[in-house]
């Protein structure tokens, strides 16, 4: 896994502003991520980093900075290009936004067949496999009001998962859930590290972040203010804030 | 003056104008009984005992399954046969009036019941009486719920009250069919009167809408159609 | 003469002839309203702004005229205008549905816009053009949300069609009179059309109702 770290970054996001109305969101934020590496977004709420992750996929138009996968840049303007880059960036919703109206192979199945152009029986077959890899196999043909929120969460990232991402971008993807079933959207996103998946993820379960980040950027008021391994960000950061923010969050989520 | 210009001036403004007035003649008496009649149907079945309750059940069922046009010519061909014999006007307004306030009934009753049961409790508890209660709470949050929809309501009694001059009732429609039938020109006369429907519409929702902005109240938000 | 209840058995199958004929013209505007409201809804939700205007004006016209007045514009005045020789059958389709296709675009709009928004975010995030997400996403949540609506403007087109009696539409209205002015039974033949139109509407919205049960999904509220 860390021999393919070497290689150029995947995914690199310049200077990304936005604001709503007079309300700077984002205040010029740059990135980068080479493949098979996790990096996870911490910081208060309101930090920009739900913002951030939507401005990387253009599901929230940012005001300025540019986006580049593998080095080519992302012009929004361009329909097609932007489906077609949004298919290999993978995105994980807090609130899961399944399609109501599908079951969970339904949901996995859609993309292939209607974006990829897939046969509808090789599509099925896929879907099955990315279900089963997040252990819903037995669950494929209930409709999302029928799964519980873990289940939910386990079917968008297969849904996502089926579409051959080069990174996944993961917004705070247990916050909405119980606290007893976050442990099993965890250890899918475990696995999927463990497998080389490249992965953005803001969250607040520390523990979880230490456990699974490269590298951990702490976000304020719509900018980066310090970025470096877990054990240097949460327990000895350089930044006051940082400092003050993370004694704050790893006593009340532990370690 | 002479030509298109002319005709309009001259020999179809008047008479579409005689017609408004008797359209208006039919809407705001109908408007006015037909609500007063859907509040009391509207709260006989909320709160009437049996005896009340199925009859204005009844009353609704009927009026507002039956075609309004039917109910035209019950009242005003039918009736006869009973030796029972209204004017057109009065079978209009008497037709109107109880399509109406079936339709109102449907939207008071629901005012009523979205009403919680712990505002009526408070209103006992600090010592109202029930007409008390009935004036100072319930009414003021009910005709708030039931606004828009009695408003709609107002819409479409003003389009609907075109039905009267199948009943030869000789209003706006009835004036504009008899001069365009006399002159033949049906394109120009029914465009004209339905700018003047428009018109009306469009000055009632937009009076309806002020009324309800003065009485909204945080809670009681609510966009008519 | 003959008594109320004789003139009504031998009138009968002359009357539900008319309900055919009711029932083809209600379900031809229900369906031509359901053709142009759907577009109508969608240009009005995703449309640029002068399209929405125009669909706004659109609209205020045909939920602003009544449907009398609507009736002789077209049967009598703009289509014998534009040499267009359409029977009153077809005016009264074809008023009744554009008259539909306002009120169903604003039921269709309703129900697009109570749609949650991730619905339309997840679409694009696997890649799905607007179109697509329109078409595969919305619309088919939207259609189910929208049954409850089109049980509604059934029963209201049901009743307007009547109306459609004073172009000489051999519906059920006409017929009704139509017998009642030959054998001064008008009372009898009123309510026994007025009757047979509440019939029509509970069955039309049993079936509705069971259209909507039947797509209706597990759990979805």
């Amino acid at each position: 896994m860390t021999t393919a770290t070497d290689s150029a970054p995947v995914l690199t996001v310049e200077g990304i502003r936005k604001s709503f109305g007079n309300k700077e969101i984002l205040g010029g934020v740059d990135l980068s991520i080479r493949r098979g590496e996790i990096k996870v977004l911490i910081g208060p709420s309101g930090a920009g980093k739900s913002t951030l992750l939507q401005s990387i996929n253009f599901l929230v138009m940012p005001d300025a900075g540019r986006i580049c996968l593998e080095g080519r840049p992302v012009d929004p303007s361009d329909r097609k290009g932007l489906c077609l880059y949004r298919q290999q960036v993978g995105m994980i919703f807090q609130e899961f936004n399944l399609f109501d109206h599908l079951t969970a192979l339904g949901n996995v199945e859609i993309g292939l067949v209607r974006v990829k152009k897939m046969k509808r029986s090789q599509a099925r077959e896929r879907a099955m496999a990315e279900l089963e890899r997040v252990g819903l196999g037995v669950h494929a043909h209930k409709y999302p009001a029928e799964l519980s929120g873990g289940q939910k969460q386990r079917v968008s990232i297969a849904r996502a998962l089926a579409l051959d991402p080069k990174v996944m971008l993961l917004d705070e993807p247990t916050s909405a859930l119980d606290p007893e079933l976050i442990g099993e959207v965890h250890a899918v996103i475990r696995d999927l590290g463990a497998a080389g998946m490249t992965m953005i993820m803001a969250t607040h379960q520390i523990g979880f972040a230490r456990a699974l980040a490269d590298e951990i950027i702490f976000m304020e008021n719509g900018v980066v203010i310090e970025q470096g391994p877990p054990d240097k960000i949460l327990d000895d950061a350089d930044c006051e804030r940082t400092r003050e923010f993370c004694t704050k969050i790893t006593e009340l989520g532990g370690r | 003056m002479t030509g298109e210009l002319g005709f309009i001036v001259n020999d179809l403004m008047p008479a579409l104008m005689r017609g408004l007035w008797m359209s208006i003649r039919l809407i705001v008496p109908s408007a006015v009984l037909g609500f007063f009649l859907g509040v009391l149907a509207g709260s006989c079945r909320v709160y009437g005992v049996r005896a009340l309750r199925w009859p204005a059940d009844l009353y609704v069922a009927l009026f507002r399954g039956f075609p309004l046009l039917v109910q035209l010519y019950i009242w005003y061909f039918g009736l006869p046969r009973i030796g029972i014999y209204l004017s057109p006007y009065v079978a209009s307004v008497v037709g109107f009036s109880l399509c109406s306030g079936a339709y109102h009934s449907e939207y008071i009753r629901g005012a009523l019941l979205s009403i919680k049961k712990g505002q009526l409790q408070a209103a006992q508890a600090v010592g109202m009486t029930r007409l008390q209660t009935i004036l100072y709470v319930i009414l003021p949050q009910a005709v708030r719920r039931a606004l828009p929809g009695c408003g709609n309501e107002i819409i479409y009694l003003i389009k609907y009250s075109s039905l009267a001059y199948m009943v030869t009732c000789i209003e706006l429609t009835g004036e504009g069919k008899i001069i365009a039938s006399a002159t033949f020109k049906y394109t120009e006369v029914f465009a004209v009167v339905g700018v003047i429907y428009l018109a009306l519409v469009s000055v009632a929702s937009w009076a309806l809408g002020k009324i309800e902005d003065r009485l909204t109240i945080p809670g009681f938000e609510y966009h008519r159609a | 003469m003959s008594t109320p209840f004789s003139v009504l058995q031998q009138s009968l199958p002359y009357l539900l002839q008319g309900v055919w004929v009711t029932l083809v013209v209600v379900l031809g505007s229900l369906s031509l309203g359901l053709l142009v409201g759907l577009p109508l809804a969608v240009g009005q939700v995703y449309g640029p702004r002068p399209l929405k205007r125009i669909i706004g004006l659109y609209v205020w016209f045909f939920r602003g005229i009544p449907l009398l007045v609507l009736l002789f514009l077209f049967y009598f005045g703009l289509f014998p205008f534009l040499h267009l020789d359409f029977s009153a059958f077809t005016v009264a389709i074809i008023v009744l549905g554009s008259i539909s296709s306002a009120y169903q675009s604003q039921i269709l709009r309703g129900a697009i816009l109570s749609i949650p928004e991730g619905q339309m975010k997840a679409a694009r995030a696997i890649g799905m053009s607007d179109a697509q997400a329109i078409v595969h996403i919305i619309l088919p949540q939207a259609l189910r949300l929208a049954i409850p609506g089109w049980s509604n403007e059934y029963s209201v087109l049901l009743k307007d069609s009547a109306v459609t009696y004073a172009l000489g539409v051999a519906e059920l209205m006409a017929r009704a009179h139509h017998v009642a002015s030959r054998t001064y039974q008008h009372l009898v033949l009123y309510l026994c059309a007025g009757f047979i139109f509440m019939i029509l509407t509970f069955l039309g919205t049993r079936a509705l109702n069971a259209l909507h049960r039947k797509v209706k999904l597990k759990g979805y509220s």
